[in-house]
Parts: structure tokens; C-alpha cells; sequence
């Protein structure tokens, strides 16, 4: 009998284990299927064309590619400086007595629910933005604000643990040298955990690309390509959100199932070179 | 001036700038912080939990609606979520620990958790929500338990590898088979640990918002039914803030101000289970 429990447990954890990688199989699988009319209807024109017109079952996804990527373009250089200023902050230049306090509180921040980081960008970012610029507000500036404020906890506090690998002798020596803190962190920390450093960033680029919430509240959802950053626009996120649930045909439905297969693909990527080029996986210890 | 003299006043600066953007860094959260306490606090009121949705205009418009729904969606989410993680990670820690096919549901299941959350919803709208012609809160649950697998997994996998093998060892050596092994010791041994992954991770679904924009979608009544749209907090506050009206917009902070201190009271929860074990050994 207890032979059969045996049996039936492992097998019961293998099946369910395996069962992951058909799951992200299915998804892949399930979301090109209904991408298939689609890609059949406009094939690389879709990632070409900047015309978006339900009304005209014409999609082209430029608009929200490029707003994808400005988007994130600017949250990164925003968010990379004050993410590196905060872990060099909390590595070498906070009190012992802060390093836990201030650590932990930008943990918790990194936890707060995306859409409460749009609703504080929506009720007051926007509103400075539309005083400082003019216009409505709602734009492509403000997205990659708020975008960058919102990965800016998660960023910093991978920035840090990247840094903290560095071990203390390495430091110590350098410091017993007569090196100032800033020689240490640039020739001594940076060049240790350069790799670790670059896949943080990465991990949150990944991170950003996908983020709906904190942008959906303050882009617009505009499909018109504009240099003008001051203008309202949109992202491939942006746009599933907005659409998803409104759209009435099938050739709609089916452009934007390949604007999610499109967005899977490209975060699926940046995420893997994040994890596999840059941080190999270690163990929590 | 001295190449000394030089160094001292470069690291002053840098040192400078780096104070100065972790005080922007953090200025900018603390502000959102700030935001989102004095609205909630402000917002909060008997009736949000007793009143349901209102059309706008009307003051005594509440939440129950949104807070019931978004209890039955992560409720059931973690019921299959929690289970199924678990059960993986323990065979990918006790079964297989250094496989090659291990290794590779390590790498996707990390992948996964940063994925982009509206892509699942995509995913379950086309298997769930299409079929079935409608919204539903069954499909919200799936796109949440979906989200929570691989979270709970890892942690789960991470937390069994910290037992010692000796423990198993004893165990195998009074004659226990496996399963009992696994259960009576293994899982005793990482209890902490398990318990913080499955708090982290119900955490990270009760704030996700995008995977149920067109899964659960809304409904601005009280709906027990799983079969039928359902409200939840994050698309109920989306909805309100969205919306023209001010009292809807104040509810939105009432919801966010709720959800917010949910989760992180979770997170904090999540962290003492960890500091206590730490300490125990």
C-alpha cells in the first residue's frame, strides 16, 4: 500500500512539474493559433504599418511598438542613474543603522500593486506635466516617468544585491589601501559585479517592456507616431488593455493576439539574456 | 592641487550625487506613499464596506462588491495555485534535483515570473473567455493561478534545498518510505520558508491588474457567481479613477489604500516567517 502512495506521489509532482513547460508551450502555441489570421492577412507589414483603423480593418502596430519602446527608453535612463545612486547609496555610504530600514521600505515599495502607480501618475503627475508642457498631460513623457518611478524600487534593490556580492576583503584591501569610497566602488565593486549589475537592469528593461497598469493611466492610447513627447501615445500594453476587451471582429481580435505574441517574444527574450548572459542563477542561502 | 587633494573632492561629489538621487529615489516614493495614505485614509468610511457599487452622483456608493470578489478570485486562485507550486517544487528539490529537464522548469518558471501579466490574460482569454462566450470569474482565477505557479515553485524548490539531507537520511533510515519522508520531515523542516513563498506570491496576484481586465472583467454589483463577470479591487479601482466623477475617483483610493496595505502587510508577514527562522538556527 504504501509502495502505491509512493508512487502515486511522485508521480503526481512529476506530472504536475512537467506540466509547466506544456503550460508555456500551450501559451505560446494557443496565443500564435489565434495571431494566425493576422499574420496571414498583413504579414511583416503589421510590424511596418502605422496606420491603426479598426473601422477599416487596417492594423498596423508601429505606433504601439515605438511607444513601447520610447516608453521604456526613458524610464530606463531615468530610472538606471538613481537606481545606481541609491545602491551605491545603501552599499557603501548609508549608516549601518539605515541600510536595513531604507532596504527594506524599497522592497516594500517594488511590492505596491503597478495600478496604484498609475493612479498617483494620473492624479498628480499629470497634472504638472500638463503645466510645465501644456497640452493634456496625458503622454508619452509622462508614461516614461511614471514608468521609470515604478521600476525604480525593483531595480534599485537588485542594483544593490548585485553589488553586495562583492566580498568584504576585496573592499577592506582596497580601502587598507588609502582608496576613497568612490575608488572603491569603480574599481573595485563595479568591476566585480559589472555582470550582475548590467542583468539587473536587463531584468528590469524585461520587466518594464510588460508593464501595463502604471502607463495605461497616463498614455492615452493614441495610435499616432510623434516625436513630440508631450503628445498622448500608446504601447503594446497599453493597447491590450484599452482594446482587448472591445474589439468586434475577427481579424481585430486576431491583431491583437499577435501584439500579445509579439510582446511574450520580445520580454521572453530580454528576460531569458538577463538570466542566462548576465545573472546565473544563485541560491537563496 | 594635489593628485590626493583631486581624489578626495571627485569621491565628495560622487559620493554627493549618489546621496542626492537615493533622496530623489526615495522622495519620489515616500511621495506616492503619502498620496495613497492620506487619500485612502481619507476615503475610508463604514459604508465602503457595507454598500455596494453606485452610479455615480450618489454618496453612499461602497466596495463590498469589489472586495467579496477580489477575496473569491485570489481565494480560489491560491487553492489551486498553492497546491500545484508546491507539489512542482517538490519534485523538482526531492525528485530531480540536478536534472537537465529540472534545470530547464527552473529557467522557465523564472522567466515566467516576469513575464508581462496581460499576456496571460490574452492567453486565457482566448481558452476561457472565447469558448464560453463571456467574462467570468473562473477566468480570472486561472489567469491568477497561472501567474502565482511558477512564483511558489521556485520558492518552494529554494526552501526544500535548505533542508539538510541528514534529516532525510535519519528518516529513510527508520524504514519511512518517500512520500512520508517528504511530508512528515521535508516539509516540516522548510515550513517558514514555504509559508513566505506562498504569502509573497499571493501577494504579487491580489495587485495584479492586467491579466483581468478581460478575464473577470468588472461588475458593479455584489456577484458570488464564478461563472459570471466579477469585480475585483485592482480593475474596480482602474475603472473609478478612470472615471469623470469624484466620488467614483474617491473609492478609488479607498480601494487602492485597502489592497495596498494588503499587500504589504503580506510582504511584511512574508519577511518575519524568514527573520524567525534565521534566528533559530
Amino acid at each position: 500500500m504504501s509502495i502505491f502512495i509512493d508512487k502515486l506521489f511522485a508521480n503526481t509532482t512529476r506530472f504536475i512539474a512537467f506540466g509547466i513547460l506544456l503550460l508555456v508551450a500551450w501559451i505560446f502555441s494557443v496565443l500564435f493559433e489565434h495571431s494566425l489570421e493576422s499574420i496571414k492577412a498583413f504579414g511583416f507589414l503589421f510590424i511596418t504599418e502605422d496606420k491603426w483603423a479598426p473601422n477599416l480593418e487596417k492594423f498596423g502596430a508601429l505606433p504601439a511598438i515605438y511607444g513601447s519602446v520610447i516608453s521604456t527608453f526613458l524610464a530606463m535612463i531615468l530610472a538606471v542613474p538613481l537606481a545606481i545612486g541609491i545602491a551605491i547609496f545603501l552599499s557603501e555610504i548609508a549608516h549601518a543603522k539605515l541600510k536595513g530600514p531604507i532596504g527594506v521600505s524599497i522592497e516594500l515599495l517594488a511590492a505596491i500593486p503597478s495600478v496604484v502607480y498609475g493612479m498617483w501618475g494620473l492624479f498628480y503627475f499629470v497634472p504638472i506635466i500638463r503645466d510645465i508642457f501644456g497640452g493634456v498631460g496625458i503622454s508619452m513623457l509622462s508614461a516614461g516617468i511614471v514608468l521609470s518611478v515604478m521600476i525604480l524600487p525593483f531595480m534599485a534593490a537588485i542594483t544593490r544585491d548585485a553589488m553586495n556580492t562583492t566580498p568584504d576583503i576585496l573592499k577592506e584591501s582596497a580601502y587598507a589601501l588609502g582608496g576613497t569610497k568612490w575608488d572603491v566602488v569603480k574599481d573595485i565593486i563595479i568591476p566585480y559585479a559589472k555582470a550582475g549589475i548590467i542583468g539587473s537592469f536587463i531584468l528590469a528593461l524585461g520587466r518594464a517592456i510588460g508593464e501595463t497598469m502604471a502607463v495605461t493611466f497616463v498614455m492615452g492610447n493614441v495610435h499616432k507616431i510623434s516625436t513630440d513627447l508631450t503628445q498622448p501615445a500608446t504601447s503594446i500594453p497599453v493597447t491590450l488593455a484599452n482594446e482587448f476587451a472591445e474589439a468586434d471582429s475577427a481579424l481585430y481580435y486576431s491583431s491583437l493576439f499577435e501584439l500579445s505574441l509579439l510582446l511574450l517574444v520580445v520580454s521572453f527574450t530580454i528576460i531569458s539574456v538577463a538570466k542566462f548572459y548576465f545573472l546565473r542563477r544563485k541560491r537563496v542561502i | 592641487m594635489t593628485h590626493t587633494q583631486k581624489r578626495i573632492i571627485i569621491n565628495e561629489i560622487v559620493m554627493a550625487l549618489s546621496t542626492l538621487s537615493a533622496l530623489i529615489g526615495m522622495g519620489f516614493l515616500f511621495w506616492i506613499l503619502s498620496v495613497l495614505i492620506i487619500n485612502g485614509i481619507d476615503a475610508l468610511s463604514m459604508s465602503i464596506f457595507l454598500n455596494e457599487g453606485a452610479p455615480p452622483g450618489n454618496s453612499d456608493g461602497g466596495l463590498k462588491h469589489a472586495l467579496i470578489g477580489q477575496l473569491y478570485l485570489v481565494g480560489y486562485a491560491s487553492f489551486f495555485g498553492i497546491p500545484l507550486g508546491v507539489l512542482a517544487g517538490t519534485y523538482l528539490s526531492e525528485y530531480s534535483q540536478k536534472s537537465k529537464v529540472a534545470e530547464i522548469i527552473r529557467d522557465i518558471s523564472d522567466i515566467m515570473m516576469s513575464a508581462p501579466s496581460i499576456v496571460i490574460g490574452a492567453f486565457v482569454y482566448a481558452i476561457v473567455v472565447a469558448p464560453s462566450g463571456h467574462f467570468s470569474g473562473w477566468a480570472g482565477t486561472i489567469a491568477l493561478s497561472i501567474i502565482m505557479l511558477p512564483i511558489i515553485l521556485r520558492t518552494t524548490d529554494d526552501m526544500l534545498q535548505l533542508v539538510p539531507s541528514t534529516l532525510r537520511e535519519a528518516a529513510f533510515a527508520l524504514g519511512a518510505p518517500k512520500y512520508k519522508v517528504i511530508i512528515q520531515v521535508v516539509y516540516r523542516g522548510a515550513k517558514a520558508g514555504i509559508l513566505t513563498g506562498i504569502l509573497l506570491g499571493v501577494a504579487r496576484v491580489a495587485g495584479e491588474t492586467a491579466p483581468l481586465l478581460f478575464t473577470s472583467f468588472n461588475d458593479n454589483f455584489l456577484n458570488t457567481d464564478m461563472s459570471q463577470p466579477m469585480a475585483s479591487l485592482t480593475v474596480t479601482m482602474y475603472n473609478y479613477a478612470t472615471s469623470p466623477y469624484e466620488d467614483w475617483q474617491q473609492l478609488g483610493w479607498a480601494a487602492a489604500f485597502i489592497l495596498s496595505m494588503f499587500i504589504l502587510t503580506l510582504n511584511i508577514l512574508g519577511r518575519l516567517f524568514l527573520l524567525k527562522k534565521r534566528g533559530k538556527r
